[in-house]
């Protein structure tokens, strides 16, 4: 698997970094009270293993459904953009004030509006921040085409969806990943966030928060290791993903 | 209009037999009209091509001549004037894929493979996957790329590049051939073997070839008219008929090949004052 290539470096450097941290607090705080050692982080994940789990199935569902949800939009809305002038002019003004909205302040207005306890809300917070950098760099990879590519597709009078199937959505593919590494990270911290103000109470968000007020910090940072994890996957899958899609692109970076 | 009727059928295979190729009338182009960056490309072009001629454009950078080539496929339309090609209006010709075209730059699309590449006009022309196959490993062989056809565009050099691009221009057989400095990037070896290749896929396959090119021996070897182009705006400024006969390596050394050589220079001294 040549995707797993490129992971061998920061397994090495989070070994290296986890013995740094444990090794110092063995030295210099053995209570290890706010900042407790990786050993009483992963002591606390196997104590409230069940807990944890199920808070990663929530947190997870909400930021995988969001960021389908806001990948399937964005898309949509570049495609429609390149396409049609009327919908450039009425969409993109449209996107670029409601992302200056810092979205996560929203999370307990939108907690009013879907139910305190329902995780809707915390999935419109993951869509709508993901959604942006979809859709504005989709939009780009779109339009930034070479002239000379679609010059040849008319001189064979191509049509202009041949055109987009041919030229433009491949060309768009690197900058669609490019938002979606942003994205994939960008969700997470959306949906935990979100979860701190409202959803479902056994969500990773609520867990760290309970488990930090009443001062339990082992137990909040294996939430906090949890939601990490969600994050790495998500971005491991990115990689594949990126690779399987673009075969061609690795080329370019690792010529030979 | 002729009252006899044996009179004006006789005419009209006349005229057929001499149709041209393509026929540009007051051509004129200007760019970004009524605005600070407006920029006039080209001022009054007639230009007529007939059939099987290999006519080579020359003129100094940045007087028109890929903005001609682009009127003539019809990728720009004139500012006024008309460009004909077969006889009918330049975008009927191109929605008719009348034309091949190899570009300036070689516009490779790096997403497919260089077969890939190469079978794409055959694609949207819609041969079948064996025939796309076979033609495109034909080509292949004429660039001499048989090795690098899994290969993506960015693991290739430019002069392979731009071969690979020459491939995918000549690999549907178009009647008409608009050429934009297809040989730049190539080394000189290289080159007079495309050349060669070129006059012999011409003149086996009775193409007519509109060449632009900044070499002048290049255009001597190759053309049956040279074309020579003023400054912006861009202006046909004289036409050199070559009448070397059957091209070959001796050709190159040919005092006559050389004469016309200095011709075309002297021409192009004139333009560039
Ligand atoms: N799409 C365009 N928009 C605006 N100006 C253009 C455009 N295309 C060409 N021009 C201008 O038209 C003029 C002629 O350009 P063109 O590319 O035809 O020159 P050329 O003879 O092919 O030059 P070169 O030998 O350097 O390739 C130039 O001044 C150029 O700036
Ligand atoms: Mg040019």
């Amino acid at each position: 698997m040549n995707a797993l290539k490129g992971f061998s470096a920061p397994i090495v450097a989070g070994v290296v970094l986890f013995g740094l941290w444990q090794g110092v607090l063995s030295l210099f705080n053995p209570d290890g009270f706010v900042l407790p050692a990786p050993s009483e982080i992963v002591g606390a994940l196997i104590d409230n293993w069940d807990e944890v789990y199920q808070g990663v199935r929530i947190t997870g569902f909400v930021v995988v459904s969001g960021l389908i949800a806001g990948i399937i939009l964005g898309i949509l809305a570049a495609l429609l953009v390149t396409r049609f002038r009327t919908a450039n002019e009425t969409i993109t003004p449209l996107a670029v004030a409601v992302n200056a909205i810092p979205i996560i302040a929203l999370a307990p207005i939108f907690n009013n509006w879907f139910g305190l306890t329902s995780p809707r809300s915390n999935q419109a917070i993951v869509v709508a921040l993901v959604f942006f950098p979809i859709f504005i760099n989709t939009t780009r990879g779109l339009t930034q085409v070479d002239r000379s590519q679609v010059e040849l597709m008319e001189s064979y009078a191509a049509s202009r969806s041949r055109i987009t199937r041919e030229v433009r959505i491949p060309n768009a593919m690197p900058f669609f990943f490019t938002a979606l590494k942003l994205a994939t990270s960008l969700a997470v911290i959306a949906a935990i966030v979100a979860e701190y103000f409202g959803g479902r109470q056994d969500a990773l968000g609520p867990m760290i928060t309970q488990s930090a007020g009443l001062t339990r910090y082992d137990e909040a940072w294996a939430a906090v290791l949890a939601s990490t994890a969600i994050g790495a996957v998500l971005h491991f899958a990115v990689l594949v993903l990126e690779r399987v899609a673009m075969p061609w692109h690795s080329l370019i970076r690792n010529p030979k | 209009m002729s009252e006899e009727p044996a009179m004006s059928e006789a005419m009209s295979t006349g005229e057929a037999e001499s149709q041209l190729v393509i026929d540009i009338r007051g051509a004129t182009k200007v760019f970004n009209p009524g605005r600070s960056n407006r920029v006039e490309a080209l001022a009054e072009i007639d230009m007529a091509v007939e059939p099987g001629e290999f006519v080579t454009l020359i003129g100094p950078s940045g007087c028109g001549k890929s903005t001609l080539l682009r009127l003539v496929a019809s990728l720009i339309s004139p500012s006024s004037g008309s460009v004909q090609v077969n006889a009918k209006p330049a975008e009927q010709a191109r929605l008719d894929r009348d034309y091949g075209m190899a570009f300036q730059t070689a516009g490779l699309f790096d997403w497919r493979t260089v077969t890939k590449n190469i079978e794409l006009p055959l694609e949207l022309m819609g041969w079948s996957k064996g025939d796309r196959r076979r033609r495109a490993s034909e080509m292949l062989e004429l660039v001499k790329l048989s090795e690098f056809a899994k290969h993506h565009p960015n693991e290739l050099s430019g002069g392979m590049q731009q071969r690979v691009a020459i491939a995918r221009a000549l690999a549907f057989s178009p009647s008409l051939l608009l050429m934009d400095e297809p040989f730049g990037a190539l080394d000189e070896m290289t080159r007079e073997h495309m050349q060669d290749e070129l006059l012999r896929i011409w003149e086996e396959t009775e193409t007519t070839v509109v060449f632009v090119t900044h070499s002048i021996p290049e255009a001597v070897y190759l053309s049956t008219r040279v074309v020579v182009m003023s400054p912006r705006p861009g202006t046909i400024a004289s036409t050199i008929d070559v009448d070397l006969g059957d091209r070959s390596a001796a050709t190159r050394d040919d005092p006559a090949f050389f004469k016309k050589v200095t011709e075309v220079r002297i021409a192009l001294r004139e333009v560039e004052g």
